[in-house]
């Protein structure tokens, strides 16, 4: 085997990243994996409503538990790293105050930028791996004609995890490899099966891994219970697109743009959120009509196939994980800010959430959504 | 791989002639030691053999020794076994979790519970301990040997302070045992705890000390297996093992072995300290067992440097074994006064009999190496201007 390395492994105790492992280490690589203990489960468990028990979630003992099984049957050096105050005050703390003030974060990509590819890389570089591998749908390449680090959309597009990994840098996509970039999940878990990883029929895991069953706002009252804060009084009025006052809702973080159930209100046409304003506590209902808009604004912008947008080019923006991405015109309106002006109007824009622009498979860069 | 293994605190290997001695035990000498005939009669010598070799290492009498499955066994049966609801026990903020949390339920079922603090170097104020008296105390229970930094606290004091106070005095001397010379006449307790696998024995068995005519409520029921205060078959294999452990440790001991282990140590600890900058020892200025010294070096995540080592070959650890994956530092560095990143930048470097000169030479060469490796990707760390 020529060209040999170290290589860290980010093993979650999935069938993905477990097969990464498998992959690298049949090529011979000294592979070492590495799991990230980013939440205590049990943590919240059993306070304000929330699950006594909780299974089968990323950072619980039993993914751990499957991650180093597969490390001992590949017979690699297997560590945990803890990495739980971090997390803390980079995805969970944003992520329940992006709810409080009526936005609605990803903490995924949060984790991504401040977890994954920013403390992982340093522990794997201080123990002597070079580069990150990762059980990501995802591609990276470098391109000699522009002299970049690219990412490009995976081979299986139903599994395409690029809307999260926006904000890698230059220097991370440089130490990072998604070596399930060009295959489809089921020839992953065939490859598993080959390997002998007792774990390639678990499921995939769908949900936030540390808001078990995805009860976000029980989650949100229990972590700011456990902080000893009272959950700010976000109630307020609820308004019409025509400023009508029609009721009131119990706090703005119940609600996400577009949605449609637990208004509390009945009318003669559905009513959808429009808008949450959180400077007055206002949940803006409408029809559907007004959930279209046709520009958005990203700030906080990592540009990745260029190193700045001197001009408008068009692109396809995704606003949200499950959307197709709609061709725009994007252009830089302020210092950290650009306009996307969508060719037709896109239902459910919603602030908080990341806009992810695409150039063919190539993500361009991205922003989130204000 | 070329390994070398410092975490002799963590677990020892058995010794080559302690598995030699307890071989037969898994094989022809099956029997077992309560039956009546030929089988039982052998292992049952063979467990009194242990038991004695053990009262010697202690300084007590046979009768006095109660096999059990550990030190952590040990330890509660201590604990458990001599206090009951209504009573006040002290302990101090470094013990060993086997004892902290057998406290803490203690509390859970009506007793109080006093826990001491102490000095920058690791030590307990007896002092502290004679202010904490109280009418209802009935069990003071203080560590012999800290098992994170090795620093030796005054038992002796607080066995006199609590022999005045006709208070029970248990000690866990899981960490010095085999280590430093015991004796539980001058020390003044009622119980003392060890573990054989922390001193070459392996792992499973251990035994707790237990002054004759000390009344001690038993862990469990289902037999009169050492003397009513333990039930359960005895683990033939494992008390032979201790046995051949204690005699060989009490040789040592007396051949002076312990002033070779602290000069090794020493070495080590020098060694590295002369190479790295901003580091210093946890407990430094209290004795110490001769094979232990934590070390924190700032600016460094110890998780990392423990990979990073291990991965080289090098075994050492964090603290104590169970806080390995956990977030909260060492509960006993951080009771010395550390600042929680310093906490997190210490190492514990543990000698022990198979150590030989070679592995503290490749020690004081790569540990300075990994650390700068460590500092110069860390983020917390700026490397101090060059001074001309």
């Amino acid at each position: 085997m020529l060209n040999t390395e170290t290589i860290a492994v980010a093993m979650s105790g999935g069938v993905d990243s477990s097969t990464v492992a498998a992959m690298l280490r049949a090529d011979g690589h000294n592979v070492i994996g590495l799991t990230m203990q980013l939440w205590n489960q049990r943590r919240l468990a059993g306070r304000e409503g929330m699950p006594e028990s909780v299974q089968g979630r990323c950072c619980s003992l039993d993914d751990v538990y499957d991650a180093r099984r597969v490390a001992q049957h590949l017979g690699i050096p297997y560590y945990v790293v803890n990495h739980e105050e971090r997390f803390e005050r980079d995805v969970i703390r944003p992520f329940v105050e992006e709810y409080v003030s009526g936005r609605t974060p990803i903490p995924c990509s949060l984790c991504n930028n401040h977890l994954k590819f920013d403390q992982l890389l340093i522990v794997a570089q201080q123990i002597g791996a070079e580069r990150v591998a990762t059980g990501h749908y995802a591609r990276v390449a470098f391109d000699d004609a522009r002299g970049r680090w690219l990412l490009k959309r995976p081979a299986d597009s139903s599994k395409d995890q690029t809307y999260f990994l926006f904000g890698l840098t230059q220097e991370q996509l440089s130490r990072t490899i998604f070596p399930l970039g060009d295959m489809t999940k089921p020839e992953v878990r065939e490859l598993a099966r080959q390997h002998g990883l007792a774990l390639a029929e678990k499921p995939d895991s769908q949900e936030i891994c540390f808001v078990p069953g995805g009860d976000y706002k029980r989650f949100i009252d229990a972590y700011l219970a456990e902080q000893g804060e009272a959950l700010p009084d976000t109630a307020g009025d609820l308004v019409t697109t025509n400023g009508d006052v029609i009721g009131e809702h119990g706090g703005i973080h119940n609600f996400t743009v577009g949605q449609r159930k637990g208004l509390g209100v009945a009318t003669g046409s559905p009513l959808y959120v429009i808008q949450i304003s959180g400077a007055n506590k206002q949940v803006i209902v409408g029809g559907e009509e007004h959930l279209y808009s046709r520009t958005l604004r990203a700030r906080r912008v990592n540009l990745i196939a260029m190193d700045d947008l001197r001009e408008p080019m068009r692109v396809a923006v995704k606003i949200r994980h499950r959307h197709e991405p709609a061709a725009a015109m994007i252009e830089r309106v302020g210092d950290d800010e650009i306009l996307a002006t969508f060719d037709e109007p896109q239902r459910a824009i919603t602030p908080g959430q990341a806009a992810v622009f695409y150039d063919g498979d190539i993500v361009v860069g991205g922003g989130w959504i204000s | 791989m070329h390994r070398i293994y410092l975490d002799n605190n963590a677990t020892t290997p058995v010794l080559p002639e302690v598995f030699e001695t307890m071989r037969p035990y898994f094989g022809e000498r099956f029997g077992n030691a309560s039956s009546i005939h030929h089988h039982g009669q052998q292992t049952r010598a063979a467990v009194e053999d242990a038991r004695e070799s053990v009262a010697v290492l202690l300084g007590c009498r046979a009768s006095e020794i109660v096999f059990t499955s550990g030190g952590t066994e040990a330890d509660n049966l201590a604990i458990a076994g001599l206090v009951a609801a209504g009573d006040h026990v002290i302990t101090s903020s470094i013990e060993h979790h086997a004892v902290l949390l057998a406290c803490k339920h203690l509390e859970e079922i009506g007793c109080e519970v006093t826990v001491l603090p102490v000095d920058g170097r690791g030590l307990v104020d007896p002092g502290d301990v004679r202010r904490a008296l109280r009418s209802n105390t009935k069990l003071i229970s203080v560590m012999m040997a800290n098992n994170e930094t090795g620093v030796l606290q005054p038992v002796e004091e607080i066995g006199g302070i609590a022999n005045e106070a006709g208070v029970y005095f248990h000690t866990d001397a899981v960490q010095a045992a085999g280590k430093v010379a015991i004796d539980v006449k001058r020390i003044g307790c009622q119980a003392l705890s060890i573990s054989g696998h922390k001193m070459h024995a392996p792992q499973g068995v251990g035994a707790l000390y237990i002054r004759k005519g000390t009344r001690l409520q038993p862990l469990f029921y289902g037999g009169r297996h050492e003397r009513s205060r333990r039930a359960g078959t005895e683990n033939v294999p494992g008390i032979v093992g201790l046995g051949k452990a204690a005699r060989l440790a009490k040789e040592a001991l007396d051949r002076g072995n312990d002033e070779k282990m602290a000069a090794m140590r020493n070495r080590l600890q020098q060694g590295i300290l002369a190479q790295v900058e901003e580091a210093g020892v946890n407990g430094d200025g209290a004795a110490r067992v001769p094979n232990t010294t934590n070390i924190h070096f700032d600016h460094i995540d110890g998780e990392a440097m423990v990979i990073a080592l291990d991965l080289k070959g090098m075994a050492v650890s964090t603290g104590a074994a169970c806080s390995s994956g956990a977030i909260e530092p060492s509960h006993v560095l951080v009771a010395m006064g550390l600042r929680t990143d310093q906490a997190r930048a210490s190492i514990r470097f543990s000698l022990g009999k198979q150590t030989v000169a070679e592995d503290i030479d490749v020690a004081v060469a790569l540990v300075p190496e990994v650390v700068a490796r460590l500092r110069e990707l860390s983020p917390m760390y700026r490397r101090p201007a060059l001074s001309s």
